[in-house]
């Protein structure tokens, strides 16, 4: 009996703390956008952290998305060999990147290469006591650390997800035109046929915008959030990785149902 | 990392996103195939538009001319209304043809222009009288299996 | 002591949660002076540096800065406060992505309209204050951990704040540092006319720059007085802390239970 209540209290705490939690995170996204203007008037700022994250996640991306396309390009052939239509490769190829994986690859990836950087990077600044010096020093961590990245982030995804997207569109190119030796035209033409500018391309962008949210919101607040300490710092950095790929994956198949649907 | 080398590589990186988009956008994408902006619009009732999706292409002569702009019930004559951007380039005569087709057997649906001999042509917001509704294939079974049935049986010898 | 002083701590009480940290604290620091608060590691000594800087709201009591109640102000005049203090962190707390010059510079860049050329001057003053000259390129990581506190502390002092908080200023630091950083301290608040507070539990070093002195223990003040006064002190907690003995009013043993009786034998 004690046992029970025991149990019972202790999911009541938990489901209580959930809740706070939720509701503090809230409030830190909305003091983010609140204190945004320091991101735009110094824009230096958010250039700086362009670097940090855009720049240095160019290279895994880039490598990726060629990658992905050429198995893509594999695989896509394989099948639709058997029912004759290699020249519908293009199409395949350029739609499964442009509306899905694209945005969606390019965000796990951010996640954990850039995601995680912002949350250890902020977890330590926390954890050193140089969060408490700015505050001390009047001036707001939030506007001068937090919004930039934030912004950097937001800024960064849509970019580095067109990337992967074009690098991958260019990988299966390189397979199927190049290697396996389908027909160039048809492998262009097909692909512009069946991909519409607003419909799939300015909805993979909106996409990636989202997700791009998502991560730097998740990763910013984990950073923020985590216990002062050497593992508070690296639980948060698990919880970050962890966090935003399921936001993204849930995210990906809610935005899907919202804009696929119908018609 | 210096102010100016850390600013080169950003802007590296924001240019080469924006080409990646303009490639996705112009290349993958048919963005460069009409211009949206040059357009004018045509109705047109049809009384099953069958699996007709808007920004399906809208094809003379296999040339694509248009796209489908909208498609609504009209609650009095219960048919479909379909509203078509028309390539601002391109006119028909007041007697076309809007037939819905599928390329080929199981492909998308599109509506195929066939223009007819009359000398006046069809203005911005006219509708084009004569449509031929889409194949459907249950009622293409169906109406297989009646002709089937009326067919006069063979004397038996 | 002069009547005028510029933090006034009236009978304060601070908990975290169910657990109180301090207990009806009374304290004054006089305009111009350096005083020391000493006590054991976590008797709430860090906590009152906060709750000076408004970082924390006492549960009852008032702190009062320069004739304003920390924890009624808004936020903007909070912050305009918080612009006329510096604080030492405990490890410095510099700014770990930028140059010494950037952390030095920071707040003048952030709260002034300076223009550069003056903002480089103030700060090779600054580090030159702080005998750190020819040290501005260098990154926190490349400094030695008393270089690291001497440049926090120029950073601490770039305003010229009215009012200096050092947070466990000699933690970690070797015999050397610790007398430098020791006369910075001193130096600084005299050549700034400014007043400062020294949270540490490090004796011998304060008793030497300080001019008057509070223990605290259990959220408590147990003893207050100037240098000559706390040493020739006769209190017992006060005479183990000066001489640093094993036993005392704060016993070597945590209150654990009967250890013979734990070990199993007879009592």
């Amino acid at each position: 009996m004690i046992g029970l209540t025991k149990k019972l209290r202790s999911i009541g705490h938990h489901v209580v703390d959930a809740v706070w939690r939720t509701g503090y995170a809230a409030r830190f996204f909305f003091l983010i956008l609140l204190y945004s203007g320091t991101s735009f008037q110094r824009f230096r700022l958010t250039v700086k952290e362009l670097f940090s994250s855009g720049v240095m996640s160019l290279i895994i991306i880039l490598v990726a998305g060629m990658f992905v396309g050429m198995v893509l390009g594999l695989q896509g052939y394989e099948t639709l060999k058997r029912y004759g239509s290699e020249s519908a490769l293009g199409s395949l190829v350029a739609l499964s990147l442009v509306r899905e994986l694209g945005p969606v690859l390019a965000a796990l990836l951010f996640a954990s290469r850039a995601g995680s950087a912002m949350t250890a990077e902020i977890g330590l600044m926390k954890a050193t006591e140089q969060i408490s010096a700015m505050e001390m020093m009047a001036i707001n961590p939030i506007a001068r650390v937090v919004g930039p990245r934030f912004w950097a982030g937001v800024i960064s995804m849509p970019l580095l997800s067109a990337l992967f997207s074009a690098m991958g569109v260019f990988g299966g190119y390189v397979v199927g035109v190049v290697l396996i030796g389908v027909d160039q035209g048809s492998f262009w033409s097909q692909m512009q046929a069946a991909v519409d500018f607003q419909h799939d391309i300015l909805n993979g962008v909106i996409k990636s915008v989202v997700f791009g949210v998502a991560v730097t919101a998740i990763a910013l607040f984990e950073g923020y959030d985590a216990p002062p300490t050497a593992e508070g710092v690296s639980g948060a950095t698990t919880r970050t990785v962890v966090q935003s790929s399921l936001a993204i994956l849930i995210l990906d198949f809610m935005l899907t149902a919202f804009m696929f649907q119908g018609d | 990392m210096d102010r100016t080398a850390l600013d080169l590589w950003v802007g590296i990186f924001v240019v080469a996103g924006l080409a990646a988009l303009s490639v996705l956008a112009l290349k993958v994408g048919n963005l460069s195939s009409y211009n949206m902006s040059e357009t004018y619009q045509l109705q047109a009732y049809f009384s099953n538009i069958g699996g007709l999706k808007s920004q399906a292409s809208i094809k003379s002569s296999g040339v694509l001319i248009g796209r489908v702009a909208m498609i609504s019930l009209d609650p009095e004559r219960y048919e479909a209304k379909v509203t078509m951007n028309i390539d601002k380039r391109y006119h028909f005569p007041k007697d076309t043809f809007a037939n819905i087709l599928t390329s080929g057997l199981l492909g998308e649906q599109y509506i195929g222009m066939i223009p007819g001999g009359d000398t006046e042509l069809l203005k911005a917001g006219d509708e084009i009288k004569k449509t031929q509704s889409a194949l459907v294939m249950e009622d293409l079974i169906g109406k297989f299996l009646y002709s089937k049935a009326d067919e006069p049986k063979q004397p038996a010898k | 002591m002069p009547p005028q002083a510029l933090v006034e701590i009236q009978n304060v009480n601070f908990a975290y949660g169910n657990r109180p940290i301090l207990k009806g604290v009374n304290l004054s620091l006089p305009k111009g002076k350096v005083i020391a608060v000493m006590g054991g590691s976590g008797c709430g000594k860090t906590t009152l540096l906060r709750l000076i800087g408004g970082a924390l709201r006492p549960s009852s009591g008032q702190v009062k800065v320069d004739g304003q109640v920390i924890h009624e102000l808004d936020h903007n005049k909070l912050y305009l406060m918080r612009r006329k203090m510096g604080m030492l962190f405990q490890f410095g707390a510099l700014f770990t992505d930028m140059s010494v010059y950037d952390n030095v510079a920071f707040q003048m860049r952030e709260h002034t309209d300076l223009p550069e050329e003056i903002i480089r001057d103030l700060v090779l003053m600054k580090l030159h204050a702080v005998g750190l000259h020819g040290t501005h390129h260098l990154m926190p990581a490349e400094l030695s951990g008393g270089m690291a506190r001497r440049v926090a502390l120029a950073r601490a002092v770039a305003l010229d704040p009215m009012l200096i908080m050092y947070d466990e200023p000699f933690a970690g630091l070797d015999p050397i540092s610790l007398t430098v950083v020791g006369n910075l301290i001193r130096r600084l608040n005299d050549a700034l006319g400014a007043t400062s507070i020294v949270v540490t539990h490090d004796v011998q070093e304060s008793l030497k720059i300080v001019d008057y002195i509070y223990f605290i223990a259990d959220g408590v003040i147990v003893a207050e007085g100037a240098p000559d006064e706390i040493r020739s002190s006769s209190k017992p907690f006060v005479h183990q802390f000066v001489h640093g003995e094993m036993d005392g009013p704060v016993p070597f043993h945590y209150p654990g239970g009967n250890y013979q009786q734990d070990l199993g034998l007879r009592t």
